[in-house]
Parts: C-alpha cells; structure tokens; sequence
C-alpha cells in the first residue's frame, strides 16, 4: 500500500528549480496527430466481434409506473433480438462522485423520458426500429409537478450570514435589490453518452464516456450487483464531458445487464434526443441579489439568495451563491437557498456548477450598483475586496484578483468607456462590460505510477483527458520532474486496471492526479541522488543527465532496470487553513442591433489567476473554451420544459443553440499571471476549465447595458427580450 | 443491399440495410471510425465527409444512394507522422480539445478552401461574383454547419487561415 502524502503544509516549489524547461510551456498535445487523423478511439468507435446493438426506450409519462412492456410488439420485427429491463436499471446518471449506484426505480417512473428498458438487436437501425415500435403500458399518475415556480415541496435551507445583516442593508444610503431568473441549461459535449459492454466470465470490460473512472467502477458494480474488482472501465478519450458525465449513465449500465443476459458484447450509444432528455442538466434559477453600499462605494451588505429545483432523491442542489460568499468583503452577507421539487429531467453538475449561473446575476448585479454610485464598476470591485474569507475567517492562498482586474482595464482599454447609448455604429449600439472570475480551488485524492527506464518514462493512472489536456500535461510535469523531454513520456490514462485518480471535473483534475505525478516522480528523484551519492535538493536532472555530488551521468546509466514508484495525495491542512481559488477578470465588447435586439460579441479579453500554469496553450484553450460557454449562457443557451408534462422541448442542437463559429469573434484573448499557490498543492497549480465560464455571461449582459441602456435580469439575452428593453426606454 | 464506394482511393463494397446511413456504413461496416456521430440530424457537422469532392453531413445521407461515389474520410487525409497541413495545423494551432468534432471540421475545411478558391459566395461577401478574400468572418461563416462544444473555435479558425496560407 502506497502511504498517503497529505498537503499540510505549503511545499517547496520545486518546478521552479528543475531545469528541464518544459512545465508550463504552451507545448503541443501528445495525442493531437491521433486526433486529427481520427485515429483516436471513443467510446463508441469499433465493436468486439459479434456485438449487438441496444437502443433505449424512454418513457412517454411523466410520473406513474410502467405496467407491462410488451416484447411480443416487436418480436416478428427482422433482426431484433429482444427486450431488456429490470431492477438494475438507473433512472437517471449517478452524481459526481457518488461512488455508488443512483436511484433504481424499478418500474416507477419519476420523469418524461426517463430510460425504461433496452431494445437489443443485431444492427443499430433493427434495434432502433424496435425502440420506436415497442408497445409500453403506462400507469400515468395524473398532477406531478413539473414546474418549479409551483412546485408543492420546497425545501428550503437556513441561511448562512455573518454580521447583523438586516441593520447593515436598511442603514445604507445606496442599495441594489433585483430578482433574476437564469434558463435551464445542458453540457451537450459533442461526443453522445456511449457504452460498450464485454463480459468474460464473471467480468465487465466495459468501454464507456466517463470523466472519473475511479468512482464509475465502484457506480457500475454496485447497479450491477457485483464485485467492483470484476469491473474494468477503458476510457482512453472521451469526447467532452462539461460534468455530464461524471457519473455512470443509463446507457453504461443497461449495456452491460443486456450484454450479461444475451451473452454478447452489446453497444448503447445515447440519441442526442436521449441525451438531453435522460442527462444531468443545469437547473434553472430564480436569485434574489442584493448589494448596500456607502457614497464611496464601500460595501455594506450583501445578499445573494436562490431557487434551484431537482428531482426527489437527488441529492445535488447548484451551488448558485459559490462566489458571492468569498469574491467581496462587507459588514454583513447573508446567502439562503431554497430547493424546489419537481418531475423534471434531474439536474447535477454542468461546467462550474454555482458560479456559471450565480454569477451572472452577482455580477450583473454589482453592475448596477456601480452605475448608481457612479463609481467605474473595475473601481468598485477593488474597493471591495477582502483579506480575509469574508464568511469563514479563513486566509487565501495567493490572491491575483487585484491584478487581473487592473491588467485587464489597462489591456482592454477600459478607460475609453462611455455612458450607456454613447457609441453607435449605424444600426449597432457599442458597448462594453465587465466582471470578475472566481471558482474555487479543490486538491481531491488522486494515486498515480511512474516507471522510469533507461529509454524514457511512463506515466500510469486511470485519470481521463477530456479535451482538457492530461496527455500533454503529465507528459511535461514527468519530463520536467525526471530531466526528460516530454517526447520520453508516455502516458497511459483512462483504464482502471492503473492507480485511480482524482478524474476529471470541479477543474481538480490536472492540479491533484497531476501532483500525484509530481510525487511519484519526486520519489523516482529521491532514488536517482541515492544512486548518485547526493543529496535529493543537490540533484540536477535535464536533458537525460543527471548532476550532484560533482558528478555527472547519463540517466539512463543510472536506470538498471526499472525504477517503478506509486505516489497518493490528498488534501490536508492547508485546505483548512487557507482558502483556495482561481481568479480573473473579463472584459467583453458587445454591439446590440438597434432593431433586430440582436447582440454580437465583438471581442473578449480574460485576464486570469490559474496559480502555476501547466501547460500555457491547453490551458488557454480551456479558459477561452469557458468564456465561449459564457457568451451562450448570455446569449443563446436555454431549455424549454413543455408546461403539461416537464418533457424538455428543445431537444436537439438545432433547438438548444451552443454558440457556433459565427457567434465567437477571433478575438478571443486571455492571459495568465505569473501566479503561485503554496497552499493548493506540491505544484503550486489551480484549476482552469471552469473560471473561463465563471462571470463571463455577467461582463457580456453588462455590456449590453452599457451599448444601450437596457437592463435585463432574465437570461438569456434574446432578441425579444432585448427589443422589449429598448422599447421601454423609447428607443 | 451492397453499395460499391471508393473510399481514400480504394475500391469498397458494402453490404448492409436499406436504412443504413453512408456515417454508419462508414463506422460499423468499414470500421472507418473517425467520421463521428454527434447528432445522426444533420445538426453539428461531426460525420462531415467528401463526397465526390464537396462536404456532405453523412448522417443524412443513405448508403444506398452513393453506389460509385467517391468517399473521402479523415482517415484519406494523413495519418500520425505523415500529417496534411491542415492537420498539422490543429496541432499547432489548438483547434480542438476533446477532438470529438475535429474530423468535421477538418473535411468541412477541406472543401470549404476549395469552394472560396472556387469564388463561392457566403452569407457575408460582399459580393456574388469574383474572388473571396477568405477573412475570419468567411472562414466563421463558411464553418458555421461544425459545432464544436469544447468551443476551440477561435483556434481552429487560426489553424485553416494558417494552412491556406502556408499552401497559397
Ligand atoms: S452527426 Fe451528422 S450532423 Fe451531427
Ligand atoms: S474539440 Fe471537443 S467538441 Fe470540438
């Protein structure tokens, strides 16, 4: 058993003193020339021999029970083998990390196009003809709740609140006290949910699209009832995730019972329908934001309370006030959430679950305040920003907001800003906006092996690359750690049978399962100083020499044999005595159609606070990727529930606009501090993928302000929204 | 039902259903599997082939009706190692993450070059005749059919800008 290494204390920065040169450097990905030349294997690319196919059957009720399904419907239908349901299957993804099986309804149904059963045939369009034809009887129970704003359960929770709040908001001279409302969103990772099940013997091999391996095996065995050491899951790419799969999905685990009762390998790949009818979406919100302030603009109060909603039995409610609770400092804040109960698709994680949709409202809110006060909203931020956790008393680990938010001023030309309406260009009103980033930093508890030889290095962990760039970044931390250029690394990912890792999601990946790397590389060193008769600080490792001691060798001289070493992290006491997260600030020039209401991103500047970067291209990619996401959850990004039944109506991506190529403008630029994070882990690393997102859409609604004076507190911005704004101005 | 194709150049013959799309036929019946399915609707551009030398989304597109048609895939541009410019470019570039659209977006690519150096005209030139000067707002617009949820667009722009120019 490896021991565990526990962060308590903030480490040497050792990547600064290693001299290969290749941490942080914008390198290429490893894997790209599998990718561009599609040699690169998901989920559902290439079948065993003798593989059927299963189509899941959804349910057309939106509470009841199912009564009978009728195999005999479709048994005559050519080429469909059969019918596949029962108890082992789940009714909706598991939540991340729930490390367990979700809820298993049985023959309950909770919601509209909940997945039933499985029709299995010898071809896709066999099994999917049967999935249209089979005849289900349903028992409808008729009055479910499909809608929050009505729901009959609402659970709502005690508020957290520091200083005597009520004095502090009533007392002030200058207040902001708005009700928002933000639409229901979904991850649509491009790569449908997929599954690939094999059973030999009394093992699953299962090939599926999953971001945290190591909690998916324990997810699969425990619906199926079996031994989680009978179950291997291979993931070597995955094609995109955004938290939509960060648990097992229906399709995983009735793959695999159908797979188990014919005998056969059976592939389920998810319609894009199903996708969005039976996947985890991003609740909608109601939010209450509240700011007080003095005529200098010091804050007073803050308040930020909200309206989730979920379905019975998930645990899972957004994190909508995240941010407010540790972005700003005032005398009083008070936060309270509420949880509606509803027939809806559930709701779990999508990208930044709390800050993508908390912070629009907070931002856009400050915004507002700002205006009334007549302070420069990048001014009224840095009034405000506080030592210490406003909430928990907590110190931060290194803090750059100050920075992001001046450099990004200076960057973006911020001084040149005018009053709301003052730029038009022909039909276009031009305006611009801004906002902070924020999104806490997490070290979650990853294993990983290194083995060096006297060829090179390979990395080995089940972690997975979701197009956030753990190929490329293990490759740099290993050479960096062992003096190899990353083109000595290989690295094996996404297969259970390696150390488990922390997986992908919360933006924890590539910092913890990338400092278990790091350890594992630093025990490799410890050993190569032995052999070298130094001391471990004295060593030098670059460029497949190693120096200490007065002495210089080949590495590979060094390397007997093999030098395998397993290292494990997990957070410790720094997590508690320092509060960690990632920072930015975002500015965003919008121009707004004078008679359309059609708005265009112009440009879109992200100045962020990522502690040590890894990899300065993919991590860039990432932020300018969450910013993208900003632009539609300002813009385009909303579902529809059908009022009757709570089935969701925009179903396909014609229905649900993600931004395309003609919505995102060239200018797309971010850059990082040159930050450290002692505290968050041995590399001195945050997270990234989400702080991109994290108030993006509040600096491009702010800007919408700022073109042409209307305020909207619905998002997203569309066109009928913003020509009613303009209206009721006279415009 | 068969279907004779030529696939990269080579002389293919499928069997398979009359409901069988040219992107399945391509997946499950030539083990071709890097055209990808990401919305079987002709939604996202993830399946975009060359057929005949102009992109189709193949998801729309029924096996049975391309008997002699000249398929190309991802899989006929290059391959690790011996990469096209376009290819390579994405490399450089960034212009994906998951790489789950990137094969579209590179066939779309392919033939988008060709039909601006052919003077096709878009949504947004400023004229119906003559030569397209291929600007980010023609490249945008001419790619618009690929989604890419990972939204690596600003990147792949600069990856196709990049590569016309290096062959220009
Ligand atoms: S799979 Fe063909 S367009 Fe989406
Ligand atoms: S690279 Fe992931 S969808 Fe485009």
């Amino acid at each position: 058993m490896t021991e565990t290494f526990r962060m308590d204390k903030a480490q040497a920065r050792l990547l600064d003193e290693t001299g290969q040169g290749v941490i942080g450097t914008p390198m290429d990905r490893p894997d790209g020339p599998q990718k561009v030349s599609g040699r690169a294997r998901y989920a559902a690319d290439g079948t065993p021999e003798g593989t059927a196919h299963g189509v899941l059957v959804r349910a057309t009720i939106t509470k009841g029970k199912v009564a009978a399904i009728h195999a005999d419907s479709i048994s005559d239908l050519p080429g469909v083998i059969g019918v596949v349901s029962g108890p082992e299957f789940i009714r909706n993804p598991a939540q991340g990390m729930a490390n367990a099986a979700p809820v298993q309804p049985g023959t309950r149904v909770d919601y509209h196009g909940q997945p039933i059963a499985l029709v299995v045939g010898e071809s896709f369009e066999a099994a999917r003809d049967g999935a249209l034809r089979l005849k289900v009887d349903f028992e409808a129970e008729a009055g479910a709740d499909v809608d929050p704003d009505t729901a009959s359960e609402v659970e709502t929770g005690d508020p957290s609140a520091v200083g005597d709040w009520d004095s502090a908001f009533d007392g002030a001279a200058f207040k902001v006290d708005r009700e928002f409302t933000t639409a229901a969103q979904v991850a649509a990772a491009m790569e449908p949910h997929a599954a690939i099940a094999e059973w030999q013997g009394d093992k699953l091999l299962l090939r599926s699209s999953l971001q945290m391996l190591r909690f998916n095996k324990n997810e699969i065995a425990d619906s199926l009832g079996i031994p989680a050491e009978n179950v291997q899951i291979l993931a070597p790419f995955v094609g995109g995730g955004f938290g939509s799969k960060l648990g097992i999905g229906p399709d995983a685990v009735a793959a695999a019972q159908a797979a188990r009762e014919l005998g056969r390998p059976v592939r389920v790949v998810m319609p894009r329908q199903a996708v969005f009818d039976s996947i985890l979406r991003r609740t909608e919100t109601t939010q209450r934001v509240r700011f007080a302030a003095d005529a200098d603009g010091k804050l007073r109060a803050v308040g930020h309370d909200d309206r989730v909603s979920n379905l019975w039995e998930e645990g899972f409610a957004e994190p909508t006030s995240s941010c407010s609770q540790f972005l700003y400092g005032a005398d009083a804040l008070r936060f309270q959430q509420s949880l509606a109960r509803n027939h809806r698709t559930p709701t779990g994680s999508v990208r930044a679950p709390g800050e993508a949709v908390g912070m629009l409202t907070f931002e856009a809110a400050l915004d507002e305040l700002a205006e009334q006060l007549d302070i420069d909203p990048v001014e009224l931020r840095l009034k405000n920003l506080p030592d210490t956790h406003p909430m928990t008393g907590q110190a931060f680990s290194s803090r750059g907001l100050a920075e992001c938010l001046r450099r990004g001023a200076e960057e973006f030309g911020w001084s040149a800003r005018g009053k709301p309406g003052a730029r038009r260009e022909g039909d276009w009103f031009i305006g611009v906006g801004m906002a902070s980033a924020g999104r806490p930093n997490m070290l979650i508890q990853a294993s990983a092996r290194v083995r060096l030889e006297a060829g090179g290095a390979t990395v080995e962990t089940d972690m997975t690359d979701i197009g956030t760039g753990t190929y490329a970044i293990f490759a740099q931390i290993a050479g960096e750690m062992l003096g190899l250029s990353a083109d000595r690394v290989t690295v094996r990912l996404g297969d259970t049978d390696l150390p488990g890792a922390s997986g992908s999601g919360g933006s924890f990946g590539a910092s913890s399962s990338g400092s278990a790397v790091f350890l594992a590389a630093r025990k490799i060193r410890a050993k190569l100083a032995e052999a070298m008769g130094c001391d471990a600080d004295e060593l030098t490792l670059q460029d497949g020499i190693a120096r200490g001691g007065n002495r210089e060798m080949a590495i590979s001289d060094l390397v007997q044999s093999e030098i395998v070493e397993e290292a494990q992290i997990e957070a410790g006491k720094t997590a508690e005595s320092h509060f960690s997260a990632g920072y930015g600030a975002h500015f965003v020039e919008v121009a707004v159609h004078a008679w359309t209401g059609e708005v265009r991103v112009r440009r879109m500047l992200g100045i962020m606070d990522i502690g040590r970067v890894l990899n300065e291209k993919t991590a860039r990619s990432q932020a300018v990727g969450g910013m993208v996401w900003g632009l539609g959850a300002a813009l385009t990004e909303e579902i529809s529930h059908d009022p009757r039944t709570g089935h969701i109506v925009t179903r396909d991506l014609a229905n649900y606009h993600v931004a395309s190529h003609a919505d995102v403008p060239a200018q797309m630029e971010v850059s990082f501090l040159d930050n450290r994070d002692d505290e968050a882990n041995p590399m001195q690393s945050r997270g990234v993928g989400e702080l991109g997102i994290s108030g993006a859409g509040a600096a491009v609604f702010n800007a919408i302000h700022n073109a042409c004076g209307v305020r909207l507190y619905d998002f997203p911005a569309t066109p009928d929204k913003v020509i009613a704004g303009l209206e009721a101005l006279g415009l | 039902m068969k279907t004779d194709l030529t696939v990269n150049g080579e002389a293919r013959q499928v069997e398979h259903e009359s409901r069988t799309t040219l992107l399945d036929a391509l997946r499950d019946h030539l083990d071709l599997t890097g055209t990808k399915k990401g919305c079987d609707h002709g939604q996202c551009g993830a399946c975009t082939v060359l057929v005949n030398g102009r992109r189709v989304n193949s998801c729309l597109s029924l096996a049975a009706m391309h008997d002699g048609d000249e398929i190309t895939t991802i899989e006929g541009l290059g391959e690790p190692g011996a990469l096209n410019t376009l290819q390579e470019a994405f490399v450089n570039k960034d212009g994906y993450q998951c790489g789950y659209c990137t094969p579209g977006q590179i066939m779309s690519a392919t033939a988008m070059l060709e039909e601006a150096r052919d003077g096709a005209p878009s949504h947004v030139s400023e004229t119906l005749t003559g030569s397209v000067p291929l600007t980010d707002a023609e490249i945008a617009e001419r790619m618009s059919g690929n989604l890419c949820r990972c939204s690596a667009y600003p990147f792949i722009r600069e990856a196709i800008a990049m590569s016309a120019e290096k062959k220009s």
